[in-house]
């Protein structure tokens, strides 16, 4: 009879201690081995992982008040500013945000040593961080500066909110030009010297479950190392699938999430502040999703491996910054782990932009956390959009 | 006697001279030769530690054979707390000092393979690869 299992049900054998939990990585060859029906039957939860660069990331911050108040107009966290648009003494620092004096491109290329996501990471460090803000002046707020070192701790609320993480899917980036570019997936060498992949593959979140059938808002999930939640879709979600016209299906990609969680609990080892050279700066955030063990599907799809798994390749010195639908053809995740794949007839030496042995050991924690008892699954109120809505993706005009 | 760290890059046509030989022959240097490496273009990589009171005029020497000289005052490190196993770097170290062991994906560096040309240090987005003097 085929498996079905509840949330509630595997919740219950969550807290028993008696839930059977593997990483997508052990799922993977588990099935090959056992096959589908015995392991959906077997296996509880499926944990993923995946740490890498995510741009779209930042926290909201809510700082206190100082006396007399201050309606802060403008933020800087150690000398980077931050978004305070909002009331008094909340502002919004981005993982992209860079320091007013920084040199940017002028020398190309630029170094970006320190932004938005490093001030996140000295914060979840425990670091002193220098906040300077100016204000108006009003008759409740009249304050008209302050500068003054702030930790994690003496804040009111930090709050992680990413409205971009975890793409499902990632291009594989070339460089087809005479000369060298600075992407935000690193160094491309000139004439297909080299080819950079950002996706753990068969560890990552949402290659495991391509249509959202378990996941969605209210999701709990690993993440920067204390646990958090996906609350929407992310932004620029148009999840699909890359269909070739010669008839091959090559999966999923497209769709992302929106995830947050309270700041104070995380860990500098898994947010942390990144430079990409001549682009600029960002965080690398390290996120886990566990997947439940439904059915048989939801453990067929969470089981298929590298060699199933397919990215797009794209060329970064044109096609891709001029907006042209084109690749290169596609690529699978156990010939780009491999270090080399063919390109135009051409071997290509490959480099991954985000860690897999960071993402295993996420999905491995994530595990011995649903193991301990310690973390129940989240239900969805309410599923993700997938591929069958059909949502596709607006140009800008101009 | 004071000793001098010196890389020298060498050219095809200059690798196999015996330019060492030279230097402690006709300068009387004390040679130490702490690396030495020659690629399959046959351009070779050297590192040396001389001491002497001609080694001015022996590194004039090598730069007038065509060898480029660079004083090595510095070595370049692995921070294996800031490393988080990326792999960025590995195709961009032109020496294979950093690599990616397979299967597991860690990022390795053998130092003893490094050629000192600060790639590294300039992509590595988490800033792990650090020059020390």
């Amino acid at each position: 009879m085929a498996v079905e299992k509840t949330f509630q049900e595997i919740n219950e054998r969550i807290k028993a201690g008696k839930a059977v939990v593997v990483t997508a990585e052990e799922l993977v060859s588990m099935v090959k081995e056992k096959g589908v029906t015995r392991v959906a039957s077997e296996v509880d939860v499926v944990t993923t992982g995946t740490f890498g660069p995510m741009c779209s990331s930042g926290a909201f911050l809510n700082f206190g008040h100082s006396r007399p108040r201050i309606k802060m107009h403008k933020v800087w966290l150690n000398n980077v500013a931050a978004y305070t648009g909002i009331a008094a003494v909340d502002a919004y620092i981005g993982a992209t945000e860079v320091p007013e004096d920084d040199p940017l491109n002028s020398q190309h290329p630029g170094k970006f040593r320190y932004g938005g996501g490093h001030v996140i990471q000295d914060l979840v460090a425990r670091k002193k961080v220098v906040l300077k803000a100016t204000g108006y002046g009003t008759d409740c707020y009249p304050r008209k500066e302050i500068e003054t070192e702030i930790t994690l701790d003496d804040i009111n609320e930090a709050i992680l909110f990413n409205p971009r993480n975890a793409y499902q899917n990632y291009n594989c980036a070339v460089n087809l030009s005479t000369k060298t570019i600075y992407t935000y997936l690193g160094v491309l060498k000139a004439n297909l010297g080299n080819a950079h992949y950002s996706t753990a593959g068969q560890l990552s979140p949402l290659l495991k479950d391509p249509q959202f059938r378990t996941i969605g808002v209210g999701t709990r999930i690993f993440l920067g190392g204390g646990i958090g939640y996906v609350v929407w879709n992310g932004t620029q979600h148009f999840p699909g699938r890359n269909l070739v016209e010669d008839g091959n299906d090559y999966g999923y990609a497209g769709a992302t999430l929106s995830v947050l969680g309270d700041l104070k609990q995380m860990s500098p080892r898994w947010l942390v502040g990144t430079s990409m050279i001549g682009y600029g700066a960002t965080l690398t955030v390290g996120i886990g999703i566990p997947i439940p063990v439904l059915n048989e599907d939801i453990c067929r799809f969470a089981a298929v491996g590298d060699d199933e798994l397919y990215a797009p390749i794209m060329d970064y010195s044109d096609d891709f910054p001029n907006l042209k639908s084109n690749n290169l053809g596609f690529v699978s995740y156990a010939e780009l782990k491999s270090g080399k794949i063919k390109v135009n007839g051409k071997e290509v030496p490959t480099a991954p932009v985000s860690s897999y042995p960071r993402a295993r050991e996420i999905a491995g924690t994530l595990k011995q956390w649903i193991q301990k008892g310690d973390f129940l699954l989240g239900e969805p109120v309410q599923l993700l959009p997938n591929a069958e809505a059909g949502i596709k993706a607006n140009a800008l005009k101009g | 006697m004071s000793t001098k760290k010196v890389v020298l890059r060498f050219g095809a046509d200059i690798a196999d001279k015996p330019v060492i030989y030279k230097l402690v022959k006709d300068y009387d240097l004390v040679i130490n030769i702490l690396k030495a490496n020659v690629n399959p273009q046959k351009e070779g990589t050297m590192v040396l530690d001389i001491a002497g009171e001609k080694a001015d005029r022996g590194i004039d020497y090598l730069r007038q054979l065509g060898v480029r000289v660079q004083s090595l005052t510095e070595e370049i490190t692995q921070n294996e707390e800031k490393c988080v196993s990326c792999g960025a770097c590995t195709d961009i170290c032109p020496s294979g000092a950093l690599y990616i062991d397979r299967p597991d994906m860690t990022v390795r560096f053998d130092s003893d393979r490094c050629v000192i040309c600060h790639l590294c240090v300039k992509a590595c987005p988490m800033r792990a690869m650090e020059v020390r003097f």
